[in-house]
């Protein structure tokens, strides 16, 4: 039986998957994940989401509680499965015991579930802003210290039936969890003021050509609230303005932000005007705020404005370093005393105080917004007012928040 | 591929070790020893997930390399096999969930797999070359916005989760050793039920048909059917990789079976090779690996660009793959025991 050397090749191959497993970290650094979509559709996104969780890093110089902070990367592109792939590479793998991701919505509930099969790891949320990361079934390990797509709407609903006086509003959005949650918060409060919903338009994520959308669109609507995020919200709103819609628009936070806002072309006059909601403002004149947008900009490829993913992830990574600061960087009993330590703590960010619920989940500030063009003609998001402290059963008492049921195409209906 | 007359065994009968290969007993001792040495991670996120699309890719390169029919639809079969797991099981996304054992479950969702691979199959068995490449791929992105958009049957954009690998024997699967296993042995299966039906009168008659249709139509065979029937063959693997894969993943989504999986599995089985069934599962791992390690190496801004040149230099460097480069380095094999027909 003659030896042959592509067994032995095959032999070598197979002894090189053995590589030794949890490479130990040094006892002087510390081991942070960072979850984001370096790739796929929200690549963009991902990008600006490192940028924001780096300015926290350099605010403390990368450091924390004397150890050196050593931050691992993981790619997903925006589907849970590779959501759930890559967390499990930067847990299992690189052994970090602090993980802050993922940045979309339906990946946050799948991470959240993975999330209970690691006890020993602590979560924090990075931009994913579905309502059930949290609300319901939650992950005793999971964190969310930036708030959920339906708080970030609070104050929208009223404004646009009272100050605004739309009493029918017809809905169109992407198609899956996070716009169900925006949806959700805004028609929580329309409704609730008395407003209808007649129709809702649900596309897939990358949909082109909106033309029976648009067709599907009633008559007889005072407003059209439109929750679609990048390439969507430009393609729908450049279509909507050429077969000469007249309605006027309210805005879903991601749907007026800078990526949509320095389009160009004629959807610039159909965007003047548009009443939104989200965590981040861009003329907030605090000086908080303003210091952060510098520490921003010093990143490399920055915008000029930072979007409301790095903002999310900027707190997110913020309450983890504190956290770690507090338990003086201990994480040997599998990270106890950290998720006690962020169970209670409350600190000031650029956008005011973060403190969480039980179910630890951010009770923040929210910024109603509205677009205008600034005298250089480019169109930014001016801060009407702030809505302070919103929780994320949007201040309706938990039993009857619950009872409006989970967040769905469906739920909320007010036709 | 080509069968040399003077290899004809002489009267001497071949003892089992000769018949299975020295190759194959030390690779099968190294991967039943594989887990002594390897982390969890390395079990089940690298060890797993590549024998598990291993088995996707060798559907393809059964179908490519035995029948030259190169299919881009695999993942949509695997991807029935997993939904069909989601539904006929027990899931938590509050949709169907019939709630069925999983030694019925498992079963029909590989014969619903089959069964709509031959239909793919029998589709696009009229068409050559691109078009069976063009036509797969319309049926793997149609089933993709389909189960995006339906909600009654695929639960649209979120799909399934919460699906567990059963607990049987006293065995829980979904511990990563006895997960290992589970995928080792039934890659075993497939990979031996290739190499077996490779030699055997229907494998024969369907390279034949690769080769020249037009005789094998003349001589009385129906070309047709044998295609259909490869599909079916292929459909089971591919069905059998997709229970394996939404019992690793725990979930099953849109994503799972979208055009950039189908195209995964096109360039594990290309990677790897078309000659052999070990070519894909030796693609499967170079992918895998550059897939979970690349942006180790490059970091997160260009790590795509980092897979898509390895991939380039390895076709580039040798047109059959893993497979190719491997034959380059030792061209001269007489004793080869991984190659078909021996």
């Amino acid at each position: 039986m003659k030896m042959h050397r592509r067994t032995l090749l095959a032999l070598a191959l197979a002894s090189g998957l053995t590589a030794p497993s949890l490479a130990l970290a040094a006892d002087d650094t510390i081991k942070i994940g960072l979850l984001a979509t370096f790739e796929g559709p929200f690549t963009v996104l991902g990008e600006d989401s490192e940028r924001g969780a780096m300015t926290a890093v350099e605010e403390v110089a990368g450091t924390v509680a004397g150890k050196k902070i050593e931050i691992v990367k993981g790619s997903s592109d925006a589907s849970p499965d590779s959501a759930v792939r890559a967390a499990r590479k930067l847990v299992e793998q690189d052994g970090v015991k602090v993980l802050i991701g993922p940045l979309s919505g339906d990946e946050g509930l799948a991470v959240k579930d993975y999330a209970k099969t690691q006890p020993t790891v602590t979560f924090l949320n990075g931009a994913s802003a579905a309502q059930d990361t949290t609300f319901r079934d939650p992950a005793p390990n999971f964190f969310r210290f930036g708030t959920d797509g339906a708080q970030w709407m609070a104050g929208l609903g009223t404004y646009a039936f009272k100050d605004k006086g739309y009493k029918n509003v017809a809905t169109v959005a992407e198609d899956y969890s996070f716009p169900y949650t925006q949806v959700f918060g805004f028609m929580a409060e329309f409704c609730k003021a008395g407003g209808h919903v007649p129709s809702k338009s649900w596309v897939p994520i990358g949909n082109k050509d909106f033309s029976s959308v648009i067709a599907a669109i009633p008559e007889n609507v005072d407003a059209i609230y439109v929750a679609l995020g990048g390439a969507d919200a430009v393609n729908f709103l450049t279509q909507y303005q050429q077969s000469g819609g007249a309605a006027p628009l309210i805005g879903g936070s991601i749907t007026v932000d800078q990526t949509v806002l320095t389009a160009k072309g004629k959807l610039r006059d159909v965007l003047v005007g548009t009443p939104s909601a989200g965590p981040t403002a861009d003329t907030n004149d605090t000086p908080s705020w303003t210091k952060f947008v510098e520490a921003y900009k010093k990143q490399p490829g920055a915008f000029p404005s930072p979007s409301l993913f790095a903002h999310a992830y900027y707190i997110n990574m913020k309450a983890a370093l504190l956290g770690l600061d507090k338990v003086g960087g201990d994480v040997s009993d599998g990270g106890a005393k950290l998720r006690e330590t962020l169970s209670s703590l409350s600190f000031e960010t650029p956008t005011g105080k973060v403190s969480l619920d039980k179910n630890r989940n951010a009770i923040a500030d929210i910024f109603l917004t509205e677009v205008t063009e600034n005298e250089d003609g480019t169109l930014l998001n001016k801060l009407i007012k702030v809505v302070p402290q919103v929780n994320q059963t949007l201040g309706i008492a938990e039993a009857d928040f619950t009872a409006l049921g989970a967040v769905s195409r469906d739920n909320p209906s007010c036709p | 591929m080509t069968i040399s007359l003077q290899s004809t065994p002489v009267a001497t009968q071949p003892n089992w070790l000769d018949k299975i290969g020295a190759g194959h007993i030390l690779l099968g001792i190294a991967l039943v020893l594989y887990p002594l040495v390897a982390s969890d991670f390395f079990l089940t996120q690298i060890g797993g997930y590549s024998l598990i699309f291993g088995m996707l890719g060798l559907s393809l390169m059964m179908l490519a390399g035995y029948g030259g029919m190169v299919s881009l639809a695999q993942i949509t079969v695997a991807g029935i096999a997993a939904y069909c797991i989601a539904i006929f099981g027990d899931n938590n996304s509050h949709l169907l969930g019939f709630g069925w054992p999983w030694w019925i479950a498992a079963p029909v969702a590989i014969l619903i797999a089959a069964i709509a691979s031959s239909l793919i199959g029998w589709i696009s068995v009229r068409t050559e070359g691109i078009y069976t490449i063009m036509i797969t791929l319309a049926i793997a992105t149609a089933t993709f916005y389909f189960a995006q958009q339906n909600y009654a049957i695929f639960n649209g954009h979120s799909g399934y989760a919460g699906i567990r690998a059963p607990a049987f024997w006293g065995v829980n699967s979904r511990d990563p050793k006895a997960f290992y296993y589970l995928c080792l042995g039934f890659s075993v299966l497939a990979y031996a039920a290739i190499l077996y039906g490779s030699r055997s009168t229907f494998g024969l008659t369907l390279q034949a048909i690769r080769d020249n249709p037009r005789r094998m139509r003349a001589l009385g065979f129906n070309v047709t059917a044998h295609k259909v029937f490869a599909w079916f063959l292929a459909g089971i693997i591919g069905g059998l990789g997709g229970v394996l894969l939404v019992w690793f993943n725990g979930r099953v989504s849109p994503g799972t079976i979208g055009v950039d999986a189908a195209i995964d599995v096109l360039i594990i089985a290309v990677i790897g090779g078309l000659r052999h069934p070990i070519g894909p599962f030796l693609g499967a791992l170079v992918v895998v690996l550059m897939q979970t390690f690349a942006i180790d190496l490059v970091g997160a801004e260009r790590f795509n660009t980092l897979i898509g040149l390895v991939f380039l230099v390895i076709v580039f460097i040798s047109p059959d793959g893993i497979l190719g480069l491997w034959a380059k380095f030792k061209p001269n094999f007489s004793q080869e025991s991984l190659r078909p027909g021996r």
